[in-house]
C-alpha cells in the first residue's frame, strides 16, 4: 500500500507508542517541554477559582482568619491545649495555613484522573502536569496566606517582643518542599489506586481528618496533654515536620533531626512508589475509569 | 518514488474489558497477576474475540482492534471509514497516545496533533485571548509559537471583537470556529481530526475542509481524518482505510474504498419488519415495521421522481399512556443530511397518551422533491419528548428513478440532493 520507502533502521522516529513502558522513569524532558501548558494551568487555577465573587483573591485571606478563629475557640479555649506562650493567633494561623496547603493539595491530586477524565480522554500530554500544576497554584494560595501569617509574625516579634524566632528559621522552605512532596507522592499514589475500583475515595476525607488530629495541627508535640501519645505521634511523618517549621518561627516545640530525616526518607520512598503507579495507570486508565 | 514515512502501526491491538467493574474484575485482574508472576501469557488475552456487537459473545473481553498495520506517508492524507464500533475511534486513540495498545507498536515521526473533540480544556470562564493560549499548549505548542499564529487563529475563527470575552458568553457557532482555528493553524507536522466537522454551519465547514486541505497539500503535513461524511472524505483524503469489527478490511485510493464500503453496508431493502423476538425497543414500545408504500398502502420498492411516495411506521405501545411519536432522518448515501421530519406535526396521536396496542403513523414525501439518487431513512421511536426507545439507523432506502417526462429534452445527470420543481415565471420586459 505504500511506495518503497528508506531503510527503516536508520530512520529517527520521535514517538513511539509501545504496549509496555517501563514504569519508573520520569520525563522530565517531556514535562519541561510541556512547561507552557503547566504555567498556563497553574493561572487558570488561580484566577478561576474567585471569578464570579465580588470579594476575589480576598477569600484567600479570609480563609485562615475564619478556620484560625474557629480551631483558637476549639482547640485553645475548649480542648484546652496550650499553645506555649506563644500568640494563639499566630499559633493557628500558621497551622491551619500549612495544613490547608497540605489537605487540599492531597485532596485535588489524588483526584487528577477522576476529575480530567473527559480532557485526558481526548488529549495526551504529560499526565504529571496536572498535579505539579495543582501544586503550584496551591502553592500561590499558600504564599498568600503565609504573607498574612508573616505580618502578624512580625507584629508579635518586632514590635511585641513575645516571640523569638529561632535560627533553624533557615530551614523553613526545605521543610516546606519535603511536606509537599508528600502531599504529590499520597495524591498521585491514591488517584492511580482509584481509577478501576473506587472504593479507596471513600476513605480519603476520613484518613484526612484522621491525620489532621495526628499531626500537631492545633497543639504542640511538647503539650503535656499529648505526652502519653509522643513517642507514636513521631512516626506520622508530618508529626517531625510540622514541628520543625514551627519551631524555626516561634523558638518553642521541638526541632528533631532524626525523625526529619525518617519523614524525608518515607516521603521519596512514597514519591517513587507515587510515580510508579501513576506511570503505570496512566497509559490506560481511560479504558477503565 | 521514494516518500518519507511519517507513521508506522505494526501488529497494532486492543483488547477491551466488556461489562461493569465490580468484585469479578478483580478475581480477573488476580488470575492475571498470578499468571504474569508464573511468567505465563495473561489467560484472558486469549479468549478475546473479534469484535462483533450484534452477537452477544461468551466472553467479557473483546478485540477492539486485530492486528492492525499500515503506514503514512509524510504530507499524505488518509482517511479512516468504517460503521460504528468499528475501532475507528480506539485507533485514534492509540494514535493520538491517549490510551495504550495491548499488543503491537507505532512509530510516528514529528509531532502530533489530535482534534478529536473541539475545544478540548476551553475553560468557560477564561476569555477567548486566553484559551487560545491554553487549547494550543495542551495540543503541544509552545507560548512562543502560539503568540506566532495568534493574528490569524483570530481572523480565521472571525472573533476580533471578543478575544476579551469569556467564551461562555460565545455562539456555539463562535465557539467551535475557535477551537477549530486553534487546532488548524498550530503547526504539528501530523494532525488527527475526528468528526469535528459534524458541527458548525455549511459555510464554516467549507471553511475548515478548505484549511485541512491547505494543511496537507500545501504546508506538507500529515492528516488522519475520521468522518461519516463520504462526500468530505472524498475530496480531502488520496488514500483511506476501512475498518472492519477491529480488522483492516481494505486499503486503498479513496474512491474505490469508499465504494466498497458503501456496497457492504448500505441497506438495499425498501421494507423491515421485526419479528416479535428481535430487539426493536424497550418495555415502553417498540417499533415493528418500516415500509416505503405507494397511495393505496403497496410496499414499493422503486418509484418515479414526480410520484410521491409514503414512509409508513407501525409501532407498538407496551406500558399505558406513553406518549410516543416518531421521527425520520433522510440521508443520502454519502451521509449528508438531506431533511428530519416527525410525527409531532400530527396531532391526533403525536406525544399524546397512547393506549396499549398497535399504531400506524404515515408520512407523505411529495412528488417532485426526491432527486433520482438512493436515500436512507433512519428512524427514532421517541417516548415523552426526549427518550430515545430505539433507533434503526439506515433501516431501509427510497429508491427514486427519473422517467425523463420533466426534462423536456435536457439529458444528462440532473445534480442535487433534491430536485424541487419550483415556480417559474418569465415576463417580457
Amino acid at each position: 500500500m505504500v511506495e518503497k520507502t528508506v531503510p527503516v533502521e536508520k530512520e529517527k522516529w520521535d514517538i513511539h507508542i509501545v504496549a509496555n513502558r517501563r514504569n519508573l522513569e520520569l520525563n522530565i524532558a517531556e514535562i519541561w517541554r510541556y512547561r507552557d501548558l503547566l504555567m498556563l494551568f497553574v493561572k487558570k487555577d488561580i484566577i478561576t477559582v474567585y471569578k464570579q465573587t465580588i470579594l476575589g483573591p480576598v477569600w484567600f485571606v479570609l480563609q485562615p482568619i475564619f478556620s484560625t478563629l474557629v480551631y483558637s475557640v476549639i482547640f485553645g479555649q475548649l480542648a484546652g491545649f496550650s499553645s506555649s506562650g506563644i500568640p494563639p493567633y499566630a499559633f493557628y494561623l500558621i497551622s491551619v495555613t500549612l495544613w490547608s496547603y497540605f489537605s487540599d493539595t492531597l485532596n485535588i491530586t489524588s483526584k487528577t484522573f477522576t476529575d480530567n477524565s473527559s480532557i485526558f480522554g481526548k488529549v495526551y500530554f504529560p499526565r504529571l502536569i496536572m498535579p505539579l500544576s495543582k501544586i503550584m497554584s496551591g502553592l500561590a494560595k499558600f504564599f498568600i496566606q503565609f504573607c498574612l501569617f508573616l505580618a502578624f509574625w512580625a507584629y508579635y516579634v518586632f514590635i511585641k517582643h513575645s516571640i523569638t524566632p529561632s535560627i533553624y528559621i533557615v530551614f523553613t522552605p526545605l521543610i516546606l518542599l519535603v511536606i509537599i512532596t508528600m502531599a504529590l507522592a499520597f495524591g498521585v499514589l491514591i488517584t492511580s489506586m482509584t481509577t478501576k475500583y473506587r472504593d479507596l475515595t471513600f476513605l480519603i476525607a476520613f484518613g484526612l481528618q484522621l491525620m489532621m488530629y495526628a499531626t500537631p495541627v492545633a497543639y504542640s508535640i511538647s503539650d503535656p496533654k499529648v505526652a502519653k501519645w509522643k513517642h507514636l505521634l513521631w512516626y506520622n511523618p508530618l508529626t517531625s515536620l510540622f514541628e520543625g517549621f514551627k519551631y524555626g518561627f516561634f523558638g518553642t516545640g521541638e526541632f528533631n533531626v532524626p525523625w526529619m530525616l525518617y519523614s524525608t526518607c518515607f516521603t521519596l520512598i512514597m514519591l517513587m512508589i507515587g510515580i510508579y503507579t501513576f506511570n503505570k495507570v496512566e497509559k490506560r486508565f481511560i479504558d477503565t475509569v | 518514488m521514494s516518500r518519507e514515512v511519517a507513521i508506522r502501526v505494526e501488529n497494532l491491538s486492543k483488547l477491551y474489558r466488556l461489562g461493569q467493574i465490580t468484585t469479578g474484575t478483580l478475581t480477573h485482574d488476580l488470575k492475571r497477576w498470578a499468571a504474569k508472576m508464573q511468567g505465563k501469557e495473561d489467560p484472558f488475552m486469549k479468549v478475546g474475540e473479534e469484535n462483533d456487537r450484534t452477537k452477544k459473545g461468551g466472553s467479557d473481553y473483546t478485540w477492539v482492534l486485530k492486528d492492525i498495520n499500515f503506514e503514512i506517508n509524510k504530507g499524505d492524507t488518509l482517511g479512516i471509514i468504517g460503521k460504528n464500533g468499528a475501532g475507528k475511534s480506539t485507533l485514534l486513540k492509540i494514535l493520538s497516545r491517549v490510551t495504550a495498545p495491548t499488543k503491537g507498536e507505532i512509530k510516528i515521526k514529528g509531532r502530533i496533533a489530535s482534534l478529536l473533540e473541539v475545544g478540548t480544556g476551553f475553560h468557560p470562564d477564561l476569555s477567548g485571548r486566553e484559551n487560545i493560549y491554553m487549547n494550543g499548549a495542551i495540543l503541544g505548542m509552545t507560548r512562543h509559537e502560539i503568540t506566532r499564529k495568534f493574528d490569524e487563529i483570530v481572523d480565521f475563527a472571525g472573533i476580533e471583537k471578543y478575544v476579551g470575552t469569556p467564551v461562555k458568553r460565545y455562539s456555539s457557532g463562535m465557539y467551535v470556529r475557535l477551537a477549530f482555528a486553534v487546532a488548524a493553524f498550530l503547526e504539528p507536522e501530523i494532525l488527527i481530526v475526528d468528526e469535528v466537522l459534524a458541527v458548525g454551519d455549511a459555510e464554516f465547514q467549507r471553511k475548515c475542509m478548505g484549511r485541512l486541505k491547505d494543511v496537507s497539500v500545501n504546508d506538507g503535513r500529515t492528516v488522519i481524518f475520521v468522518s461519516h461524511n463520504m462526500t468530505a472524505m472524498q475530496s480531502l483524503c488520496n488514500r483511506t482505510i476501512m475498518l472492519e469489527r477491529g480488522q483492516i478490511k481494505m486499503t486503498g485510493d479513496t474512491d474505490t474504498v469508499i465504494n466498497h464500503y458503501l456496497n457492504t453496508y448500505v441497506s438495499t431493502s425498501s421494507t423491515k419488519v421485526w419479528d416479535e423476538h428481535e430487539s426493536s425497543g424497550n418495555d415502553y414500545a417498540r417499533l415493528r415495521s418500516v415500509k416505503v408504500v405507494d397511495d393505496e398502502g403497496v410496499a414499493i420498492s422503486n418509484s418515479f421522481i414526480e410520484e410521491g411516495v409514503n414512509i409508513e411506521t407501525t409501532y407498538q405501545c407496551l406500558e399505558e399512556g406513553s406518549k410516543l411519536y416518531v421521527s425520520l432522518v433522510i440521508k443520502n448515501q454519502k451521509d449528508d443530511l438531506i431533511f428530519i421530519s416527525s410525527s409531532i406535526s400530527e396531532d391526533v396521536w403525536s406525544m399524546n397518551p397512547h393506549p396499549l396496542g398497535t399504531y400506524k403513523t404515515t408520512c407523505k414525501v411529495p412528488g417532485n422533491l426526491l432527486n433520482d439518487i438512493t436515500y436512507k431513512v433512519t428512524v427514532f421511536l421517541i417516548r415523552n419528548s426526549t427518550d430515545v426507545v430505539y433507533t434503526a439507523e439506515d433501516i431501509i432506502i427510497i429508491e427514486k428513478t427519473d422517467p425523463g417526462n420533466n426534462r423536456r429534452g435536457l439529458y444528462g445527470k440532473w445534480g442535487g440532493l433534491v430536485r424541487p420543481i419550483l415556480d417559474w415565471r418569465t415576463i417580457k420586459l
